[in-house]
């Protein structure tokens, strides 16, 4: 956590930020104006605004992921327990490793972009490249070097910061908006993927069904629980009842 | 020094699957039992419940009802002369943790073996000779029969509410089912799943080649459903939120779903959670267990928690771990091919067919269940001419729909960029238009892969991690390509514009998804030298230690493994109950 605790003083409004970004989304943001970030600095958040809009590009009909709100994602997944690797081991020693035997690094995701980043904005500098104000072909070409692990980060090569921005990428174009990406549903709407409202059981049986609802989000879904079904035994709930839409 | 607690008759250690089914019939027969979970406790109102239950970034992505590797993990290599490295974050197979376990994410396909799987190194030689079963395969026979096993695996079905329909009843091969298996006593408690749009297309090119479909067996209700223990379940709503998800619906069987709340009003049994099991404890012959130590993770206080009975009933290859850190049995040297504990490790050998349609046909795989699928089982086990191919054991093949699930499930076809406007365009295109068949195939035991502790990597508590080595043999690869082919076959008369065959890449990977079917590592047999347990789950080495799950498959057929972990776990139980009660000691010798 070398770098971390610089930004300690920032942690509580991250708890906050979440909580508003929770309760506001409904009513969504202008658009063009991000939210503050928790983690990223400027120049940071700069790199990865540019490079995720690579990675997911908005066209005529359907934004890039920029728009979508994958930053801001990202921005909260590294200031939160992703980013301190909950879920990660992280003891040591520290080899290197072979494909199949995955993710060797001992860092955590925010250690891991933090360093990343720091050693991208070096090499832009190198190359006087504004990575965010450059042409898309420039940016891809440096993208596509960072890919294939033609920049050293620290004792790595670039491919594994690459992969895993392009997992979180995915991830927050994809994941409900409750985490700050995928803002208005988009990814959702652009696949027909119908989101958190889920129960065909009428539906699935009419074979090549063109569905065309709109999606919901766990947001927009509205919580109702499923009581015990009705049992002899002393569990105290009625029975269920199934109000879907 | 350990806190030491007042002795019980029986002391658990994990409460998921077998935990509860344990729990159930030992209480039932009067014996006092104590259940050790490491997780928490938890239950379908209100950890389950939506909408925040739909959420794939945190329960599919993020794992959140899996274990923490931060906590325990495993180390990984493929052989022996490379250095296993610790899975840092879980991807190849995913383990539950909690009250209920992995029963929780279950999908609920719920299969029966075939009865020559369970005697594959004798059938197999008597067929196609000892070469079939020779080199660097070290198959055995289960030392259980099928037909010993039929009313355990009926029990267990009807525990679970399992719908599907018969395809051999009592001898009787029915249409509709699947023709392949063995004879069943009765039909399913439930009727089958209706197919889904990809298992209908399967269906049909299957049986234009003279193949035999029918519907998945499905722990996913298809009917209301009160099961033999008084719990009741309600109708899967085919909500595509099933496997890495607990049900909201009371609708796919779990150990909540179907005996633990029978158990929970047990006045004789007592849970705690939060309860790390570290060792089993032996006394100085190291022939008895004298029952558990585990730390209190609420206080951190270490707890002896003594007991005539142990039964591991912890995730299969997770009670292998505490046999080698206990020190119950000899472990497995692939050197000399001697000890059990660790020996024949196997996995699940799988590959797929992929299959992408015009922008016109919708076929709705967020419409899923997780057992709701379409099969053939004409290419498993020994239910095909093997004479001439180079392999033993096979797979089904199966057009599942589970979901759709998009930061997982995002299908674009070979030669598409991996991001940029090409992919994006791609995954719009694709999305809603791709079909997938799984070759669910069969993993032979070797003498190379095993497991044993970890030399240098140690858990959030200090103890040796459990180590893997492993990778798919030649017999299971040239299998799963086979079987791939035939797959690809049927898959071209699906009517799609693709077909991409995803053959079983070597060497085994923990990184992507396959299967969290880990099987063997503290096997069953009939013989003390090649199995960890007798035919009854009972350590050979101390007898009055029960080892529950996968562990005990002496190999893997090319089935999913809960069912026979079920019925083993009832057969089991009766053992204890009906033989080592009235005699505790060896139930063979």
């Amino acid at each position: 956590m070398t770098s971390i605790p610089r930004r300690d003083f920032l942690h509580g409004s991250a708890v906050l930020g979440v909580g508003v970004a929770l309760g506001s989304y409904a009513s969504a943001r202008p658009a063009g104006s991000e939210p503050g970030y928790v983690f990223f600095d400027r120049a940071e958040a700069a790199f990865v605004e540019a490079a995720v809009d690579r990675l997911i590009p908005p066209e005529a009909d359907w934004p890039g992921a920029r728009e979508a709100g994958v930053p801001s994602y990202i921005d909260r997944q590294l200031a939160g327990p992703y980013g301190e690797g909950e879920r990660l081991y992280l003891a040591g020693p520290i080899r290197p490793g072979m494909p199949g035997q995955g993710y060797q690094l001992g860092l955590t995701p925010a250690q891991l972009y933090r360093t990343s980043l720091a050693a991208i904005g070096e090499a832009l500098g190198q190359r006087g490249l504004d990575f965010a104000a450059a042409p898309a072909g420039e940016q891809d070409a440096f993208l596509t070097n960072l890919e294939r692990g033609r920049l050293r980060i620290a004792d790595f090569p670039s491919s594994i910061f690459f992969e895993t921005l392009l997992a979180n990428t995915i991830e927050g174009w994809f994941a409900d908006p409750a985490y700050g990406g995928n803002r208005d549903m988009v990814s959702w709407r652009m696949v027909g993927f119908p989101g958190a409202y889920a129960a065909y059981l009428d539906l699935y049986t009419r074979h090549g069904l063109h569905f065309t609802r709109p999606p919901l989000s766990m947001m927009d879904a509205g919580p109702h629980h499923h009581g015990a079904p009705a049992d002899p035994s002393p569990r105290g709930t009625p029975p269920a009842r199934h109000t879907h839409p | 020094m350990a806190e030491r607690r007042r002795p019980v008759d029986v002391v658990l250690v994990g409460m998921g699957l077998t935990g509860a089914i344990l729990g159930r019939e030992l209480t039932q027969a009067g014996l006092s039992v104590v259940g050790l979970e490491r997780g928490v406790w938890r239950d379908t109102v209100p950890d389950f419940q939506s909408p925040g239950m739909h959420d794939e970034l945190r329960y599919a992505v993020r794992q959140h009802l899996h274990q923490n590797p931060r906590l325990e993990t495993y180390t990984a290599r493929n052989t022996d002369d490379q250095e296993a490295l610790p899975i840092r974050t879980l991807g190849s197979f995913l383990p539950g943790t909690d009250v209920g376990g992995a029963a929780v994410h279950w999908n609920g396909q719920t299969w029966r073996f075939l009865p020559s799987d369970f005697v594959a190194h004798t059938h197999n030689r008597e067929r196609y000779g000892a070469e079939a079963v020779g080199g660097d395969l070290t198959v055995q026979d289960f030392g259980v029969t099928y037909d010993e096993l039929e009313p355990f695996y009926d029990r267990f079905e009807y525990l679970c509410g399992i719908g599907g329909r018969a395809g051999n009843l009592n001898g009787t091969i029915r249409p509709g089912g699947n023709p392949f298996e063995g004879p069943r006593r009765r039909d399913y408690p439930n009727p089958p799943t209706a197919p889904a749009y990809a298992g209908a297309l399967f269906a049909n090119a299957a049986l234009a080649l003279g193949w035999h479909p029918f519907q998945v067996p499905s722990a996913n209700m298809t009917a209301h459903y009160t099961n033999p223990e008084g719990m009741t379940l309600q109708p899967c709503m085919i909500c595509g939120f099933c496997e890495r998800f607990g049900c909201e619906h009371f609708a796919k069987s779990s150990p909540q779903t179907i005996v633990l709340p029978k158990l929970m009003e047990s006045p004789n049994f007592e849970l705690r959670t939060r309860a790390h099991v570290t060792r089993v404890l032996l006394d100085r012959s190291r022939s008895r267990a004298t029952g558990v130590l585990y730390l209190d993770l609420a206080s951190g206080r270490e707890v002896e928690q003594p007991a005539e009975i142990v039964i591991l009933c912890s995730f299969g290859i997770n009670n292998v771990r505490h046999m080698l850190l206990s020190g119950i049995g000899t472990p497995y040297d692939p050197r000399t091919g001697e000890g059990t504990i660790g020996r024949n490790y196997t996995y699940q050998t799988m590959a797929s067919v992929t299959v992408f349609y015009p922008e016109t046909v919708h076929t709705n795989q967020f419409m899923g269940a997780g057992a709701l699928g379409t099969a053939i089982d004409d290419f498993n086990g020994d239910n095909f001419d093997h004479a001439g191919l180079g392999f033993i054991g096979g797979a089904y093949v199966a057009a599942y729909s589970t979901g759709a699930r998009p930061i997982e499930y995002h299908p674009v076809p070979p030669g598409t960029p991996r991001w940029g406007l090409a992919w994006k365009r791609a995954v719009r295109r694709h999305y809603n238009h791709a079909a997938g068949l799984s070759v669910h195939g069969a993993s032979m035991a070797t003498r190379g892969n095993h497991l044993d502790l970890d030399p240098t990597y140690v858990d959030a508590y200090g103890q040796p991690l459990l180590r893997m080595t492993f990778d798919f043999p030649e017999n299971d690869v040239r299998m799963a390509n086979y079987i791939t082919a035939r797959t690809t076959e049927i898959a071209r008369l699906m009517g799609g514009e693709i077909v991409v065959p995803n053959d079983r890449s070597t060497p085994y990977s923990i990184v992507p998804y396959q299967t969290t079917h880990n099987t063997g590592g503290a096997v069953m047999g009939s013989d003390p030298k090649t199995s960890a347990v007798n035919r009854y789950l009972q350590s050979w080495d101390v007898p009055n230690v029960f080892v529950q799950g996968a562990c005990a498959f002496p190999q893997n057929p090319g089935y999913n493994p809960t069912g026979t972990v079920g019925a083993l776990a009832y057969w089991s139980a009766k053992a204890i109950r009906e033989q080592y009660l009235k005699s505790p000691g060896p139930l063979v010798r």
